[in-house]
């Protein structure tokens, strides 16, 4: 990108591309799904403590990094991070900055595919006249590929293809592509997501019906607003908010560095970040607290709810209540819905493959065109394992590994260069330098200290956390000479499968454990390939850091 | 829905609305910088 010496056409274009970065699917899903699990309303509490103390400091360190890196002409993390520092490993910490881009995209582009696949599926009225374990059936069958929902062979492919190949004929246009489809794609979102917050907020008990009689919106309201102050002194619950606010900002990816990395070195980066950083938050905590649990609440009842709120209701819920606002409405909501989605998808995705472009760009001198066609074969090759074995465990490997552990281990070591080894001195000046608006001076200390440990934290968290996420019962534990009890979703307990194994050893029916077993053979292969990805990009930064080294000698 | 509830719902939501408006209307009410300077910072170090 460096070549053509590319910027952002307006500021308003810049910040809804970072706001479409930022704002995903988890926006809609893993909020009120995460706001349910820890506390209810309580939950806020935490949650916006922590955007203010770990949120907003991550987002202004990364917009200053990003622009910072840009002066020196780099555009991806690598090279940004090597320029902040004299120790030269530090760019290969700055590898998980393209690592987990295209890691996250194989798998992303699939989900972004479901979305494009079931716009389709709702103009067409596909689900009229199902029941809803059809319609949560008809999932199940589309993400088996060897099955087919339309009498297309292997559609879940085809989709998926088309949705990458729609990817890299955006990024190869460049910066302007990526801006124009954000200023259509954003407000698009925010419209849908008026419209269907207004519908999940004014539903009431007008969906309750003979079989569930006491169905309620106001009820599922009420369960995800009530405070529930007594979870606010578990660490659990801490360490939840802290974690949906890492995820739904994108920081730790690498993807705002480089849409900075593409701004005048006078342009503000305090006030655009604060704009994009509340943008995401108003999609999240307005949109997304209003759409999916308050309308499946007023159909399903509240006790559904509890027992099934997650993920797989985009899919597997939606569509089916959708049908009960007639043929019009319900087509335009289906519509909107996986609309929103899709544009909350493709937005994030195309923010993905920023930092592989600008990568190849700076250091080996490839254009637009040959930067998006490799990013979308690559991760078309990456992609297809998550699509082809989805049921055996390779898509949820790539989102623990790639989508989730990569992020806080690289915001935690991006956070320290930043404050302690560039300088908090140097780094207050860059976040300041052109700044619109003045950041209170208390935000100096806070990046010092608490955004790092609020980081570490995390990681700690994610790396030893104990049977059944009690923390509690676990320092007692330990106090009292029992040990720490770890959970199979720790970081230590996953990497030896310790989940799998035992569900093994408890196994006695041969299927199951053949089933079993190949799982874990799908699983070790998913690593490989994220490790091979991870050491290919190192390969390509040593090769890049000889360049620079033998043209430096050259002079 | 409780009186906690539509309290906490209202207020987060408030919040969140009052600070994207103006965040958003801070920068359509500041007008764009003169000029462009794309040269580098003088005391920076850039490693190899």
């Amino acid at each position: 990108m460096t070549t053509e010496k590319q910027q952002w056409g307006s500021r308003v274009g810049l910040i809804l591309a970072m706001a479409g970065n930022a704002v995903g699917l988890g926006n809609f899903l893993r909020f009120p799904v995460q706001a349910i699990q820890n506390g209810g309303g309580a939950f806020m509490i935490p949650y916006i403590i922590c955007f203010l103390l770990m949120g907003i400091p991550l987002l202004w360190i990364e917009w200053s990094m990003g622009r910072f890196g840009g002066k020196h002409g780099h555009h991806s993390t690598p090279f940004i991070l090597n320029s902040m520092s004299h120790r030269p490993w530090w760019k290969y910490v700055g590898v998980f900055g393209i690592f987990t881009n295209i890691g996250v995209a194989a798998y992303y582009c699939y989900i972004e595919s479901w979305t494009l696949s079931y716009v389709f599926h709702s103009i067409g009225r596909t689900f009229s006249g199902m029941s809803q374990s059809e319609v949560a059936g008809f999932f199940t069958k589309y993400v088996d590929v060897a099955q087919s929902t339309t009498g297309i062979p292997y559609e879940a492919v085809i989709f998926y293809v088309i949705c990458l190949a729609l990817n890299t004929w955006i990024l190869s246009r460049g910066l302007s592509g990526v801006e124009k489809v954000a200023k259509i794609g954003m407000p698009l979102l925010i419209i849908f997501g008026v419209f269907l917050a207004i519908r999940g907020l004014t539903l009431g008990t007008s969906g309750a019906s003979a079989e569930v009689p006491g169905a309620s919106a106001w009820a599922g309201l009420d369960f995800l607003w009530t405070p529930q102050y007594d979870s606010l002194s578990n660490p659990k619950v801490w360490l939840a908010a802290a974690g949906q606010i890492f995820f739904t900002l994108s920081v730790g990816m690498g993807t705002i560095q480089c849409y900075a990395s593409y701004l005048k070195s006078k342009d503000d980066v305090a006030l655009n970040g604060a704009a994009s950083g509340f943008t995401n938050e108003f999609v999240e905590v307005v949109l997304g607290s209003s759409i999916v649990i308050p309308i499946a609440a007023g159909y399903l009842g509240l006790d559904w709810v509890k027992e099934n709120a997650g993920f797989g209701m985009a899919f597997q819920t939606m569509p089916f209540l959708f049908e009960k606002w007639g043929p019009v409405l319900g087509v335009a909501a289906g519509v909107m819905w996986f609309g929103l989605l899709f544009f909350a998808g493709i937005t994030s995705s195309l923010a993905m493959g920023t930092p592989w472009m600008g990568f190849m760009q700076d250091e080996f001198g490839w254009g637009r065109v040959k930067g998006a066609i490799s990013f979308g074969l690559i991760t078309l090759t990456l992609g297809l394992p998550t699509v082809f074995f989805f049921n055996q465990g390779v898509f949820d490997e790539y989102d623990y590994w790639a989508g989730t552990v990569s992020l806080v281990v690289f915001a935690m070591l991006e956070t320290i260069l930043f404050a302690w080894i560039f300088g908090m001195k140097k780094g207050w000046a860059e976040i300041n330098e052109g700044a619109d608006m003045k950041i209170p001076s208390i935000y100096k200390y806070i990046m010092l200290f608490v955004t790092p440990f609020l980081l570490i934290a995390v990681f700690i968290g994610s790396l030893i956390t104990p049977k059944g996420n009690d923390w509690k019962g676990a320092f007692s534990s330990l106090g009292s000479g029992g040990g720490w009890p770890l959970d199979n979703t720790s970081i230590i307990k996953q990497i030896s499968n310790s989940g799998l194994k035992e569900q093994i050893a408890a196994a006695t029916d041969p299927a199951i454990i053949s089933t079993l077993e190949e799982k874990m053979f799908y699983v070790n292969l998913a690593r490989i390939i994220l490790l091979g990805l991870f050491i290919g990009i190192s390969i390509l930064v040593y090769i890049a850091h000889r360049k620079h080294t033998a043209k430096k000698h050259a002079l | 829905m409780s009186t906690s509830a539509i309290v906490l719902m209202v207020s987060s939501m408030g919040l969140v609305i009052s600070a994207t408006a103006y965040f958003f209307w801070k920068v359509l009410r500041t007008p764009p910088k003169k000029g462009d300077d794309g040269e580098r910072p003088e005391g920076f170090y850039e490693a190899g």
